[in-house]
């Protein structure tokens, strides 16, 4: 028998939530230990001792951290659905956007969610060319990685879910239907799909928890804003 | 027949190594687009828009960009010694480790190098701690991936051989006595016979540093601020 899975995780973490979806899309049973990140726990300083972060997967007496990098372990460890495409080529342009979401689409999105006036504005041109990359990755199909959900769009799942709340918290309209109407498409999909949603946590509590922090997030543009 | 394989990088730039030792440890024939940094192509620019940055992977039709999705890439559409540990939390350790040094390395490095006085004297302690972490992951083995060159050995070469030329045009030490793992490992993934067709000398490596030491002081100060 396999030995157990344990996921230490928050409610809202859009990262530990991508470990989740993962289980769940491989039907892996995990224990889900809730972190209180002001307090963090023995448990997650011992397993992540160099970034102290969620999520943290605990297989046994492995423990692997990064969501993504743990997203990629669960498709190889466990049997069920491929989460990865087959074709190398297709395995590397999963890779590619997956980086360009976290690397360059988050950043862009939370320096416009948070910035003012004319410095906001250049942000929000970014983060909208950002999108318009995205959308092109998008047309056509009905998940990022085809007819079924993949690693690409678990990488993608805060845009679909995380992000609308944001808006709303921030009082900002940035992705329309009308400007991208596959994302917006592919948001629906995403979110609604049977065993993803399991994954989800509900809008209304996200909302509450972001709109409680909105001036702790207003704070953390400060120093990430070029002088 | 497979396409033919080009790879379009510059000299001297560690990331691009990444991509040709790849490709080289696999045995796979490539030529090699040397592209201008200052007046980029417009091969580049078309077939790596979002970043115009090198490496870039042609293969036939097919464009991969980003050092390390080459290398998995490479692992993964051709023939070879495996460059990816087959076990799949080795594999976890492997990627795990190869972020570390791109995300938590590279900055405290190099301003540890470039820095002065109180502000070296931070990125110093960071850059120990981070060098011990390594040493540990390395311990009696050979190379990171074991009994020959791997991923994880191929994403840190940065640290085999460049650093050891910016140590001396800088005359700070990084990876000094304390780690004898590290070390030997340097010695050993630079003489390795297919890591040293791909590897810039030495002497050239020196030179280029030295005519530009005021523009990577410039650059250092500029990721301080980021």
């Amino acid at each position: 028998m396999s030995p157990p899975v344990k996921l230490l995780g928050t409610f809202s973490s859009g990262f530990s939530r991508r470990a989740e979806a993962a289980l769940r899309l491989k039907g892996v049973p995990y224990e889900l230990i809730q972190e209180d990140l002001s307090n963090k726990s023995e448990l997650l300083l011992m397993h992540n001792p160099i970034h102290k972060k969620v999520p943290v997967l605990l297989h046994g007496d492995r423990a692997v951290c990064e969501s993504l990098v743990i997203v990629e372990y669960i498709d190889e460890a466990f049997d069920g659905p491929p989460l990865l495409p087959i074709d190398p080529f297709d395995r590397a342009t999963a890779r590619f956007w997956a980086r360009f979401i976290d690397d360059k689409c988050s950043t862009s999105f939370w320096l416009s969610l948070w910035t003012e006036g004319e410095v906001q504005k250049g942000f929000v041109k970014e983060f909208k060319q950002n999108l318009a990359l995205l959308e092109t990755q998008i047309k056509g199909k009905r998940f990022f990685g085809g007819d079924t959900v993949g690693y690409l769009d678990i990488a993608a799942s805060g845009i679909a879910h995380w992000l609308p709340v944001f808006e709303e918290v921030a009082s900002v309209r940035l992705v329309t239907d009308a400007e991208y109407p596959d994302l917006c498409r592919w948001a629906k999909e995403y979110t609604s799909h049977e065993t993803i949603k399991e994954s989800l946590p509900e809008r209304e509590k996200l909302l509450a928890i972001f709109t409680a922090k909105k001036d702790f997030f207003m704070s953390t543009v400060k120093s990430m804003v070029p002088k | 027949m497979s396409p033919p394989v080009k790879l379009i990088g510059s000299f001297g730039s560690p990331l691009v190594h990444r991509a040709e030792v790849a490709l080289r440890l696999k045995g796979v024939a490539y030529e090699f687009i040397h592209e201008d940094l200052e007046n980029k192509s417009e091969l580049l620019l078309k077939h790596n828009p979002i970043y115009k940055k090198v490496p870039v992977l042609l293969h036939g039709d097919r464009t991969v960009c980003e050092s390390l999705i080459i290398v998995e890439y490479v692992d993964e559409a051709f023939e070879g010694p495996p460059l990816l540990p087959s076990d799949p939390y080795d594999c976890a350790a492997a990627r795990f480790w190869a972020n570390f040094m791109d995300q938590k390395c590279r900055k405290p490095f190099w301003l540890s190098l470039w820095m002065e006085g109180e502000v070296q004297k931070g990125f110093m302690m960071e850059t120990k701690e981070n060098l011990a972490l390594l040493e540990a992951q390395l311990g009696g083995k050979r190379f990171f991936g074991g009994d020959s060159i791997g991923y994880l050995d191929i994403a840190l070469s940065g640290l085999a051989h460049w650093i050891g030329v910016l140590e001396e045009v800088t005359g700070v030490i990084l990876v000094g006595d304390e780690y004898p793992a590290l070390r030997r490992w340097a010695n050993e993934y630079t003489s390795d016979e297919a890591v040293k067709q791909c590897l810039p000398s030495r002497d050239h490596l020196a030179a280029y540093f030295t005519a530009n030491k005021d523009k990577l002081k410039m650059m250092a100060i500029a990721m301080l601020h980021q």
